[in-house]
């Protein structure tokens, strides 16, 4: 009579958030009302069946703005049971987990962020062991005599390089899986468009989503998000700066207050500092029954890792010259270092992702045309 | 919250928490009067009807926000008389019309944001502002900006008397979660809708088979205030046995369907009621001028109930419907699935088909294409193919009520009136009066004009009176 209960599997797991999803999509492609907030509702209208690699699109399309959720008829406690919002972020973690290698890592890290706070501690515990012991054995000055410049580049090279190819095979999937064509450059740019103003946070007309304060439109959240991309574009432009100086001008850090690393660096790190400080605030106030909720402490540790690697460069710029710098480095090396170590498994690959999503969108756009 | 309610003197008190509702609330607020808004549903289903609502139908000169090109006062009144054939009150619709023009851009500076037509409504393009995200984000602006403007919001508030003495309200009889309380205002706005969800009234009203009606809109709209209106002597307007009905998807829930249970495939297939006969001709018109009819007609079939079944070379020539389609790949196994008389049914096809003319070319899914049966009754007279590709699909067909006719009289200040003459502060606004305009039948967006339009001058004649 009574059946063995068995914990469900990763794959019934993905099916169960694939099926609801198809069931909400058929929902909202039956009414039309939303069309105007965003991207997945004129890509729903176009069709009139979903595959399930349809719904993983529509998933990656979707940023959560949840102007949807709170203009839905059919949401709780309608026996419809609208959330698109959640069904999408779901189907969306699903796709992470999946598309990235190994799925062990991938769902570890998705779904724990203890596990990230853990690597965090061992990056940084690294960071302070090489520190000590490779201390005055460097070749140079500066943060260089902590570290020396060939130790820093030969850990430090594999951990951006590795999982850089990592996500690149899951994109590979993810573009298969979804039909992807050949990218031309009229695509890059409808698609670049709407990652540089985020418009799909806009809520269709420039006021904002409804993520911290329910109902009512705010820019907050797409505020933040622009500080934190594009602050995160400033210090990553000011990293291959300083490479490029140290390379080909044989010009080796420390750089002055009125040099390209540091011009870009230090506003980079300000804006990414305020904009994940701003985003994780607003998480706390946002309702996560509208998210994949088994994700929220995953994403929370990835948003705080994020600033960390902002905050803890401004600290080690501040701290030049005075005896905390060595202590300094080795902090932000490590949350560097656990940052491009763990890019794949974290909710750092959204941005690659969505990105693939709304290239794929503007080519299906044009193959309707 | 009730004692704070009870013990003191509103200037107005709003009955209803719908668009009428909401716009009277603005206007008596913005006017200066303490405002207390008494909604019968829970905060999740405010909003009533509005709820489910998308458009606005607009009069314009001009291009005006999201609408294009003009459509001017005649035009719009044509309309009207053409689907009421006169059952109207001219100077209230003119009114209305004339209004409409000036409430979009007060609904835009009061939170309300419009989008281009939807796709799939493109007919609709210069007649109606679409809002976006429809009713609900429509009612959700509008609630932020009564609460913005310190108006009082009472949930689960359900009216159940209303004390009138000599054409003079005095007070309001409220149930508020498990204890009644008296509320005492100055004025008073009824804006509470229509009776469709109550059932029992519809039976009286419609006769037994009412009971098998599904209700498109929110269970909240039971009459109760109108009946407690009517009761006591309150002039009435509009057929009090009529409602508006469609034919919608027999599986839609029994309340609060919305739009995603309508279907559109009728002009393609063959009807047929329980028994499996055909009854009327699908094929009449386009579906746009055709599915308020079929309601009616669906209401009038044994059990209330009928099957609209096309085949599969029609199966995308119509909006998605939200329940996937019963299918089968024979018309016998079709009837089996619907439970339908096999052989009856197998019949009414083969005749049918054999009624098609032989040439389909000219076959055209928008226009009336005159494709026509010959020599069967009730004739298909246009899209008419025969249904003989397999796979076969079936939609079970219910009449969906959306509103009632039955209301309040009032005059061009939204005064209601009894025998004695008009009350002295009384309004109505939204679906208790739009009988006077919308006497009969249906026009896409003008129950949503009639309320903005009733609810601001409402509003303001409720709040004059005690300012």
């Amino acid at each position: 009579m009574c059946a063995e209960k068995t914990e469900p599997t990763i794959k019934d797991t993905i099916n169960g958030a694939i099926e609801e999803a198809h069931r909400q999509v058929q929902i909202c492609n039956a009414c039309r009302y939303c069309e105007g907030y965003c991207a997945v509702f004129p890509a729903i209208n176009r069709q009139r069946s979903f595959s399930n690699s349809d719904i993983s699109q529509l998933a990656n399309l979707c940023h959560n703005c949840r102007g949807c959720y709170y203009a839905c008829q059919y949401s709780e406690p309608h026996e419809f049971n609208v959330n698109l919002p959640r069904a999408l972020a779901e189907v969306r973690a699903q796709n992470w987990q999946t598309f990235m290698r190994p799925r062990a890592l991938a769902t570890g890290f998705q779904q724990h962020g203890v596990l990230l706070a853990l690597l965090f501690i061992v990056g940084l515990m690294l960071m302070l062991f090489a520190a000590s012991y490779f201390r005055n054995i460097g070749d140079g000055s500066g943060f260089y005599a902590v570290l020396s410049h060939s130790l820093m580049v030969s850990i430090f090279a594999p951990a951006f390089i590795l999982p850089l190819i990592v996500t690149g095979f899951g994109l590979r999937a993810y573009w298969r899986a979804v039909g992807g064509q050949r990218i031309s450059v009229s695509h890059l740019a409808s698609a670049l468009k709407p990652v540089a103003n985020l418009e799909n946070l806009s809520g269709g007309q420039g006021q904002g989503c409804n993520f911290e304060r329910e109902e009512r439109y705010t820019n907050s959240r797409r505020w933040l998000h622009q500080a934190c991309m594009y602050g995160f574009l400033l210090c990553f432009a000011s990293t291959v700066s300083g490479t490029l100086m140290h390379y080909l001008f044989a010009s080796p850090a420390p750089y002055p207050l009125l040099s390209v690393p540091k011009l870009l660096g230090i506003p980079g790190g300000l804006l990414l500092t305020v904009g994940c400080a701003g985003l994780a605030w607003l998480k706390t106030k946002a309702d996560a029954s509208l998210g994949a909720a088994s994700l929220w402490g995953a994403e929370m540790a990835f948003v705080l890792l994020l600033g960390a690697t902002g905050a803890t460069g401004l600290l080690l710029y501040a701290a030049t010259g005075t005896g905390l710098m060595p202590l300094l480095l080795a902090v932000h090396l490590g949350s560097v270092l656990t940052f491009f170590l763990t890019m794949p498994y974290t909710k750092m690959t959204h941005a690659f992702f969505r990105f693939a999503a709304l290239i794929r969108d503007a080519q299906i756009k044009q193959e309707n045309a | 919250m009730k004692t704070e309610l009870s013990d003191r003197l509103w200037d107005v008190a709003i009955v209803g928490g719908g668009n009428a509702a909401l716009c009277a609330a603005i206007e008596a607020s913005e006017a200066g009067a303490t405002v207390l808004l008494l909604e019968s549903a829970p905060k999740p289903y405010r909003g009533g009807n509005s709820r489910h609502t998308r458009n606005f139908r607009c009069m314009h000169r001009a291009p005006l926000s999201k609408l294009t090109e003009a459509y001017s006062e005649e035009e719009y009144f044509d309309d009207l008389l053409r689907v009421t054939k006169g059952h109207t009150d001219e100077a209230l619709a003119r009114l209305t019309i004339h209004e409409s023009e000036s409430c979009l851009p007060w609904m835009e500076d009061h939170g309300i944001r419009f989008q281009p037509s939807l796709t799939g409504t493109l007919s609709l393009s210069r007649t109606n502002a679409f809002f976006l995200g429809g009713g609900k984000s429509l009612v959700n602006a509008y609630y932020n900006t009564i609460e913005d403007l310190g108006v009082t919001v009472a949930y689960n508030a359900a009216v159940t008397d209303i004390a009138i003495k000599d054409n003079h309200f005095e007070s309001l009889q409220v149930k508020i979660e498990d204890s009644s309380v008296r509320i005492q205002a100055k004025s008073v706005v009824l804006a509470s809708g229509g009776f469709q969800a109550d059932l029992d009234w519809l039976a009286r009203a419609w006769g037994p088979a009412a009971r098998n009606f599904l209700i498109r809109g929110t269970p909240y709209n039971k009459g109760v205030v109108l009946k407690c209106m009517l009761d006591q002597g309150a002039v009435s307007v509009g057929d009090p046995t009529q409602c508006h009905a469609v034919a919608i998807d027999g599986r839609a829930p029994k309340y609060d369907g919305g739009i995603v249970t309508r279907l559109d495939c009728v002009p393609f297939s063959v009807v047929v009621n329980e028994n499996g006969d055909r009854f009327y001709d699908e094929g009449e018109d386009v579906w746009p001028k055709r599915y308020a009819i079929w309601g009616r007609l669906v209401a009038a079939q044994p059990n209330q109930v009928a099957y609209s079944i096309i085949d599969s070379k029609s199966a995308e020539l119509f909006m998605p419907s939200v329940y996937p389609p019963i299918t089968a790949d024979s018309i016998e196994a079709l009837a089996e699935e619907l439970g339908l008389p096999v052989t009856t049914l197998t019949r009414t096809i083969e005749t049918f088909n054999a009624a098609c003319p032989q040439h389909l070319e000219s076959f055209h899914p928008t226009t009336l294409d005159g494709l026509a049966t010959s020599s069967i009754e009730p004739a298909k007279t246009n899209w008419a193919r025969p249904i003989c590709e397999p796979p076969y699909y079936a939609y079970s067909l219910r009449p969906g009520v959306t509103f009632t006719y039955l209301g309040l009289k009032v005059d061009e200040s939204a005064r209601a009136t009894s025998e004695k003459g008009r009350y002295d502060n009384v309004w109505a606004a939204g679906e208790i009066m739009a009988g006077s305009i919308l006497g009969q039948g249906y026009l896409a967006g003008f129950g949503m004009t009639i309320g903005t339009v009733f609810g601001r001058i409402a509003g303001r004649e409720a709040a004059r009176h005690v300012c």
